[in-house]
């Protein structure tokens, strides 16, 4: 017998009772290691290409090789001869590319209708993998092609529109640019990304009497399941999906992708098991990427360095009729002071791969170039970059008046350059040379909107003294597993060898799933109502109130009395859900999390060639859950920025907007060799408005580092390059000139 | 993935008589035979497995260093022998691929790997090279990574090795075994050979022919330089590579050997920019004058003009290097 409770909370005001902190057994904050981490470093984790049922075949997808047109024939007769090959699926629910996170509305259907180059038509299943993707490359389709279609943002042939919600202009921005000392007006492009998470997108589906289990490597599960539901036509209780482990997603496994609807259609047609795992190519080519962008960046400020207009236009691109547009400016309005603003965010229908969420979608690419261009006021004014921007810190959010939840950007940049050394920095450019290397310092402001989401989460205590924390959440190497253990460990006072946590599977409690930074705070939130709860009945059978009871090593403590917490139970299991459910504090308060990000680079004076030497960032989180995962959380976000900066460009051929580099030889993310030594240093702080106190992590870093880099180049060098990532030429180009200028 | 037949060969005899079988390939490392089979670029019907042949020596006689044909870029890289005499070799190896594929990666694949052209790669794309006659994509595509030297209408390619770069440098030659006993020494300058109007011919390697070592005369003396210009700090290819032997008498140049990766189908050497150097005081003009003659021809593609100052660049800092008085080097 199980006594079941709920516990719900809804999130409309701040917290000051900071119950985590009153707690016994002091392992949340701790860097505890990840309790799946054997498994995965040694290779028994079971991600989802591994699967492996009796019975299963294999799926490959086979691409379209037009930008835009329909279907006419697929010739799938000579393939259907060819070794092994069991079936060429064309079927209308095929899905055209990846669905968008957080909603359960499918991705388009009717892949016949070619929208981009290399999207995905049709699957052919074979009994091996080898076969299936021989076969599909052999498969020769016919089109019926459109001409004409636009495939980049800044062709004429190209339709903008501007969202209404996403215009605003306060006060009079021309005028005030106009009256300002100090005026910037730049333009700034960052390029088309890709999430390359290590691992490819992959599904396993398999009906069991009319239901659908799917193992898919997806990011959020409830919602997933819905989108995968729609998309077949079926009910969302007749889908099970599983992704117990995920290798990466980085926004690119927020939604169900084409293999995902592929495969469940080809096990329904074969009545067998289908597997589909994406090759690296498909992986990049027929799911999601981040938008270029092509910002304009207009500062006015007075000779004191205090801005009076900020302007912000960007131009992003998608495919037509998606509502998804990079939201470039999203902490723009709220990051500096500034009387006078206008925001104008245009979107280009291209032919390209689709548009989503890509690791910090906005703030990314949005802060990157604003953090640019406020270093080029700094050099403007002649003014110290960090006090530039100590001097336009909001009190108040700009515009609404609603108060800041916390707000540490000042401490982050004040913490950050103390501790890298900042004053070392030589105002003037060009001022540092060893060998062939100017070496310079740059820095930027780090900032990114904050949010929860919707999530449950179910906590069962057992006689034996363990508990068991189970929900849909996903880990996808962001350390889920850690945390929310650590929550329930800490709130049950168990060790945390006594709490196991099962996650991945629709059948559990619907969590928030992992994306948008929200997943450690929503989910964790979750557990710790469920804990909070069980923690309620243990204190009744205790005799005290909940407040007052402590709970250590699988004992629960009051005044004189110390018990085994099986004594308080009453001979049966205990088992509650928490629900946290997203209120009004997201309205009454300005949510965000703060940083700032260092760097020192090497630039090669006769290459171009960009070194990062050293890098720092400083991170206001609210509280930290796991001082591991987070370290490791923000190491990735700064990696990402030098990405940003240096290596990452998803090119898009001209004249047809397929992408030419598929693979990662071609697509450079950094390796180690590009990544010196990173410091990360968090600014200490409870988050009255987050419940937990804790706020997210995974993006924050990424949102500005690579602006600490540009910068850091310009300081070293003298060349500013306004076109990420600063690969050599664009960088030699700079030198060439500054070199013909001084001879 | 092709099905295709695999057969170990047990020895260099048995090897050359089954290559004798139209559509069959030599696999040794595997490292880019593989790729390309599973995307289709390459679809042999056979596979010879080469990589258990007793190939792996690296041995000096007195015509110099015989490296055998499977010895892997690691151990290569390695050896005392190398580093101690030929560094440059060594520098070569290192700077290129990762850790994991050197260590698989031997010297004959080494030398055969094809190019990293995109449109290469991509089977939707038109492409010569691996298809003949059916068009270029990379020109008037994105071709930063294209040749800028000795380039035809029908292919912009290069050659991705930074091994090879420096075997040119140091005059290797490679000896070719073919079926039936025959055996013939080939200089490397004379082993690769330019698009033209067959791009997917790339060497005088004949069918069945396999390539049994890589053969390097006695080292000059001198200085040997490596230096490789990419788009990140490891893992990527050269865009430009510069690989210098060069040797200063009194104040002058007296033997200088130069070659270079990322700007050509085939490790590019220039005789007139040697011997300009030949006789020469080092100085800023006349790196610039080595410049100009190794840049003469040079024709962009539009991505890649950005190669022309790169070399220029790069090649006039490993002369100055290469030429700088002892101590007085960075
Ligand atoms: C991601 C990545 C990055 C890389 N980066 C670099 C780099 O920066 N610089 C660089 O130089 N290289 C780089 N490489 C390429 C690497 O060096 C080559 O793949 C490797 O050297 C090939 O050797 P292999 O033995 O594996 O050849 P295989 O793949 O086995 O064979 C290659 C070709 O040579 C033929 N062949 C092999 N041996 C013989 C023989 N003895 N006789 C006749 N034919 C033969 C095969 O039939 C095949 O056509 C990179 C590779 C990858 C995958
Ligand atoms: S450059 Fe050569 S390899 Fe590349 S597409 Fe053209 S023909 Fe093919």
């Amino acid at each position: 017998m199980t006594r079941e409770m709920t516990h719900a909370m809804t999130h409309d005001g701040p917290d000051t009772d900071h119950r985590l902190d009153g707690m016994a057994q002091g392992v949340l904050g701790r860097p505890e290691p990840r309790p799946e981490g054997a498994l995965k470093v040694t290779g028994r984790a079971v991600y989802t290409g591994d699967q492996q049922v009796a019975g299963m075949v294999h799926g490959a997808l086979v691409r379209a090789t037009i930008t835009r047109g329909r279907v006419t024939t697929l010739h799938s007769a000579p393939v259907l001869e060819m070794p092994g090959v069991l079936a060429v699926i064309d079927d209308a629910r095929l899905v055209r590319f990846s669905g968008q996170g957080a909603t359960t509305k499918p991705p388009a259907g009717d892949a016949a209708e070619v929208v981009y180059h290399g999207q995905p038509v049709a699957l052919v299943v074979a009994e091996t993998l080898e076969q299936a993707r021989h076969a599909a490359l052999r498969l020769r389709v016919d089109y019926a092609e459109e001409p004409g279609a636009a495939t980049g943002p800044e062709e004429p042939a190209a339709e903008v529109e501007l969202p209404e919600k996403k215009q605003s202009v306060t006060g009079e921005p021309d005028a005030a640019l106009e009256a300002a000392d100090a005026v910037i007006d730049r333009i700034y492009r960052t390029s088309s990304m890709s999430s390359a998470p290590m691992e490819p997108h992959a599904s396993l589906a398999e009906w069991q009497g009319g239901k659908l289990v799917l193992h898919s490597t997806l990011q959020m599960l409830a919602s997933a399941q819905g989108q995968v539901a729609a998309a077949l036509g079926i009910e969302a209780e007749d889908v099970r999906v599983l992704a117990p482990h995920v290798g990466g997603g980085f926004g690119s496994k927020l939604g169900i992708s084409p293999e995902t609807v592929a495969a469940a259609i080809a096990a329904q047609r074969l009545g067998r098991p289908v597997s589909v795992v994406c090759s690296r190519p498909q992986s990049m080519e027929t799911t999601s990427r981040r938008s270029e962008t092509l910002q304009r960046i207009q500062l006015g400020a007075d000779d004191e360095g205090r801005l009076t207009m900020i302007g912000h236009e960007a131009l992003v691109s998608n495919l037509p009729g998606q509502k998804f547009s990079e939201p470039v400016q999203q902490a723009t309005p709220f990051t500096y002071e500034a009387a006078h603003r206008r925001v104008v965010h245009r979107v280009a229908r291209v032919h390209r791969l689709l548009c989503a969420s890509v690791r910090a979608p906005g703030e990314s690419v949005g802060a990157t170039a604003f953090e640019c261009a406020m270093d080029e006021l700094a050099d403007k004014l002649g003014m110290c970059p960090v006090a530039l921007r100590l001097r336009n810190i909001p009190k108040l959010e700009p515009g609404t008046g609603r108060p800041f939840s916390s707000h540490k950007l000042a401490e982050a940049l004040t913490t950050g350059a103390r501790r890298f050394g900042w004053e070392h920095r030589h105002a003037s450019l060009r001022a540092r040379r060893e060998g062939e290397w100017w070496i310079g310092m740059g820095m930027s402001s780090l900032v990114r909107v904050n949010t929860v989401m919707e999530a449950k989460a179910r906590v069962t205590l057992s006689l034996e003294g363990s508990a068991l924390v189970e929900t849909d959440m996903t880990d996808i190497g962001t350390g889920s597993y850690a945390i929310l253990t650590q929550i329930a460990a800490e709130m049950l006072g168990l060790p945390m060898g006594s709490v196991e946590t099962v996650l991945g599977d629709t059948d559990l409690p619907a969590s928030s799933g992992s994306g948008g930074s929200f997943g450690a705070a929503s989910t964790g939130s979750a557990v710790y109502l469920a804990c909070l709860e069980l923690r309620s009945k243990l204190a009744e059978a205790m005799g005290c109130p909940e407040p007052e009871l402590t709970l250590k090593d699988g004992h629960a403590i009051h005044d004189n009395r110390k018990v085994p917490l099986a004594t308080l139970m009453g001979g049966a299991a205990m088992q509650a859900e928490g629900h946290l459910i997203p209120g009004e504090a997201e309205d009454k308060a300005r949510q965000a999390t703060w940083g700032a990000a260092f760097a020192e680079v090497g630039v090669n004076a006769v290459t171009g060639e960009i070194r990062v030497r050293r890098m720092l960032g400083t991170f206001a989180i609210g509280r930290v859950l796991n001082a591991q995962t987070a370290r490791s959380q923000a190491l990735g976000g700064m990696i990402w920025g030098i990405g940003m900066a240096l290596t990452e460009e998803l090119v898009h051929d001209a004249r047809d907007g397929h992408i030419v580099n598929r693979d990662l030889a071609e697509y450079h993310v950094p390796v180690n060799a590009d990544v010196p030594a990173l410091e990360v240093h968090f600014i200490e702080e409870r988050d009255d408005w987050a419940p937990m106190q804790a706020k997210g992590i995974g993006e924050l870093g990424i949102c500005g580092a690579g602006a600490a880099i540009v910068n850091a180049v310009h300081n070293a060098c003298g060349v500013r390059v306004r076109s990420l990532p600063m690969t050599v030429d664009k960088v030699l180009a700079g030198l060439v000139e500054i070199d013909a200028e001084a001879q | 993935m092709r099905a295709f037949d695999y057969i170990r060969a047990g020895s260099c005899k048995d090897a050359l008589a089954e290559a004798e079988t139209p559509g069959t390939a030599f696999i040794a490392g595997g490292t880019n035979l593989l790729d390309l089979m599973k995307h289709e670029v390459m679809t042999p019907a056979r596979l010879v497995d080469i990589s258990r042949l007793d190939l792996r020596g690296i041995t000096l006689t007195d015509a110099g260093l015989r490296i055998g044909a499977m010895v892997s870029n690691s151990d290569l890289a390695a050896d005392p022998l190398v580093r101690r005499h030929w560094p440059l070799l060594s520098r070569a190896l290192l700077a290129g691929a990762s850790g994991q594929l050197r260590n698989k990666a031997t010297t004959g694949g080494n030398l055969l790997q094809r190019t990293r052209c995109y449109y290469f790669y991509d089977t939707a794309m038109q492409c010569n090279k691996r298809e003949p006659g059916s068009g270029c994509a990379a020109i008037g595509g994105f071709n930063r990574i294209h040749a800028i030297l000795g380039a035809s209408d029908a292919c912009i390619a290069t050659h991705p090795s930074d091994m090879a770069v420096a075997l040119r440098a140091l005059s290797a030659e490679v000896e070719l075994l073919a079926a039936g006993g025959g055996r013939r020494q080939v200089p490397l300058a004379a082993f690769y050979r330019l698009p033209g109007d067959t791009p997917h011919v790339e060497t005088v390697l004949e069918p069945g022919e396999m390539i049994a070592a890589v053969l390097l005369p006695p080292a000059e003396g001198g200085r040997q330089i490596y230096r490789k210009v990419r788009d990140r700090a490891s893992y990527a290819f050269a865009l430009v590579s510069v690989a210098a032997c060069l040797r200063m008498e009194t104040g002058r140049i007296a033997a200088a050997a130069l070659a270079f990766g990322g700007l050509a189908h085939m490790p590019w050497r220039s005789a007139e920019l040697e011997g300009a150097l030949i006789g020469e005081a080092p100085s800023p003009a006349l790196f610039d004058h080595a410049a100009d003659l190794l840049l003469a021809e040079a024709k962009g593609q539009g991505d890649n003009d950005f190669k022309i100052p790169l070399a220029r660049r790069t090649l006039a800092a490993v002369l100055a290097e290469a030429t700088a008085e002892e101590g007085a080097r960075a």
